[in-house]
């Protein structure tokens, strides 16, 4: 019998993962894998972060994709066209048709400052910057390396957005960083946010929300960007309100790839639409989609695509041998949170619970803490960059930490079981 | 906790969002909407409303550039329509949470 196919799109985080996984699962002879992604390089994007304050240089968070590609995995490095469901074949831009038994979508997401009007323009990356971006980090970087202050606005267009909490820890790291310089009096730090707060959820704000003032960092809610005037140096938003800025770091609208859109399955954002639990698309049975390409309401993070590899890979077994797919993803998402002074936070969390206090990974042990601030958690949250590189994307798994989250050493309250 | 809107005890959160959307009707909507200074609701607003509420119970995140996009209105009549946050305080007149982020 010929082998059948499973195709992968994407070579990220969540692609990379699943052709770990799948290669260690199933058999050669009977499945061919390939990965596509027109890309040839794999960030350690959490490093986007810290490449702005000279905490990692631009080296150690960037390898060639094809050193994570297991040997026997096909790695295609084309531009993908779209997908067509109905005939289960993917086009590539240069016309080659790949088709496939299984399809995995891990195409991720991205900026797109494109978006609002004067984000892009004659200021980018001169005095508007994005950190999303290896670009953006980096040009933010040469930036403050020789900024001599003024009014620096860390902004959020819209959510979703990759790791909600990473524009907080740059306020954080921000903050610390002016300080170290000894210039954090020449520097007035704005969070500008979409939302009500810069803690959203009712625990985390009143547990967190000290954080923001103790660090002079100045607060606007319910800001939504209309435009972005260059000349005057301003943020405009559609309720009158307006943001005068020096330096202005903002975390552009996040859309899902454009095949995604072309291939008109996508919502309004290009992501695509996939059972919460399963991770099977509803586009169609033998399409199943992973990590930021999804429209699922879990964070779009690292650790929530590493969860939903092991998830994913039991699920496509489990279809592969015709049995209902029983694994469930639960939202799973766990974070360090970078507060600067050598600190993080560790959250979390899931679907249905919010981040709260605790221990982790074993209850009433630790040895990390769960929203409280420590240096053990910063060295959890720099350490994890070799854990990242050795271990998740070789697809092995993290000793004790489980893809769905563990009620045992959460300091749940009214938790009626 | 529990609040007393229209003469009846609603379930809410301390901000005010309804956490049971079944003790939700139109007469709590609007006692809502005068608290949060949005006034007397119109076929607009309803239609903003009810397609909020569609949204919602189809599992989908709502953000003000999706309400714009809706087709129902745009950003700047729901700015108009609902003055300040329009998506925070059109979800609390519709008796949805809230929207937040992951912390």
């Amino acid at each position: 019998m010929a082998a059948k196919n499973i195709l992968i799109l994407g070579a990220g985080s969540a692609g990379t993962m699943m052709a770990n996984h799948l290669k260690h699962k199933l058999h050669a002879d009977e499945w061919n894998i390939s990965i596509v992604d027109e890309a040839v390089t794999h960030y350690y994007q959490p490093g986007f972060l810290f490449l702005p304050f000279g905490i990692y240089d631009e080296q150690e968070i960037q390898k060639p994709i094809q050193k994570f590609i297991p040997h026997g995995i096909t790695y295609i490095n084309k531009e993908i066209d779209k997908v067509v469901p109905e005939e289960n074949k993917v086009i590539l831009k240069d016309t080659t048709i790949l088709p496939y038994d299984i399809l995995i979508i891990a195409t991720g997401c991205n900026i797109a400052p494109e978006e609002v009007e004067g984000m892009q323009a004659e200021l980018w990356h001169k005095d508007i910057f994005d950190f999303y971006s290896f670009e953006g980090a980096k040009a933010l970087h040469d930036k403050l390396e020789f900024w001599e202050g003024g009014k620096m606005v860390i902004h959020i267009t819209e959510m979703p957005i990759k790791c909600p909490v990473a524009p907080l820890e740059f306020a954080f790291l921000a903050d610390d960083f002016f300080k170290h310089k000894g210039m954090r009096e020449e520097v007035e730090i704005t969070y500008v946010t979409p939302l009500s707060g810069a803690f959203t959820k009712p625990f985390a704000a009143k547990k967190l929300g000290h954080l923001i003032e103790e660090k002079g960092i100045k607060l606007v809610t319910d800001f939504y960007v209309e435009r972005i005037d260059n000349k005057n140096k301003q943020l405009l938003d559609y309720g009158g309100q307006v943001v005068d800025f020096d330096l202005l770091v903002t975390v552009p609208l996040n859309k899902g790839a454009a095949c995604i859109g072309r291939s008109g399955f996508g919502d309004d954002l290009n992501y695509v639409p996939t059972n919460k639990h399963t991770l099977q698309t509803t586009v169609k049975d033998n399409i199943f989609a992973i990590g930021d390409a999804t429209a699922l309401p879990a964070s779009k993070a690292g650790s929530v695509a590493h969860f939903e590899s092991e998830i994913l890979t039991e699920n496509i077994l489990h279809y592969i041998h015709g049995e209902a797919l029983k694994a469930h993803f639960d939202g799973h998402a766990n974070c360090f949170v970078e507060t600067g002074n050598h600190k993080a936070l560790l959250i979390d969390f899931n679907y249905e619970q919010e981040p709260v206090e605790g221990t982790f990974p074993f209850a009433g042990v630790g040895p990390m803490s769960l929203m409280e601030e420590s240096m053990l958690n910063h060295m959890g949250k720099l350490g994890f960059k070799w854990i990242y590189w050795n271990v998740l994307m070789r697809g092995r798994t993290i000793p004790f930490i489980h893809p769905n989250m563990q009620k045992a050493g959460k300091k749940i309250p009214h938790e009626a079981e | 906790m529990e609040k007393l809107i229209n003469g009846k005890p609603i379930l809410v959160t301390e901000e005010g969002y309804l956490t049971n959307f079944t003790q939700w009707d139109k007469d709590v909507a609007q006692v809502i909407a005068e608290e949060e200074g949005v006034g007397d609701l119109s076929p607009k607003h309803w239609d903003v409303i009810n397609y909020l509420q569609y949204q919602f119970t189809h599992n989908v995140p709502l953000t003000i550039r999706k309400v714009g996009n809706s087709g129902v209105t745009d950003i700047k009549e729901f700015y108009s329509l609902f003055p300040g946050g329009p998506l925070k305080k059109a979800s609390k007149i519709a008796g949805i949470p809230k929207p937040v982020s992951c912390i």
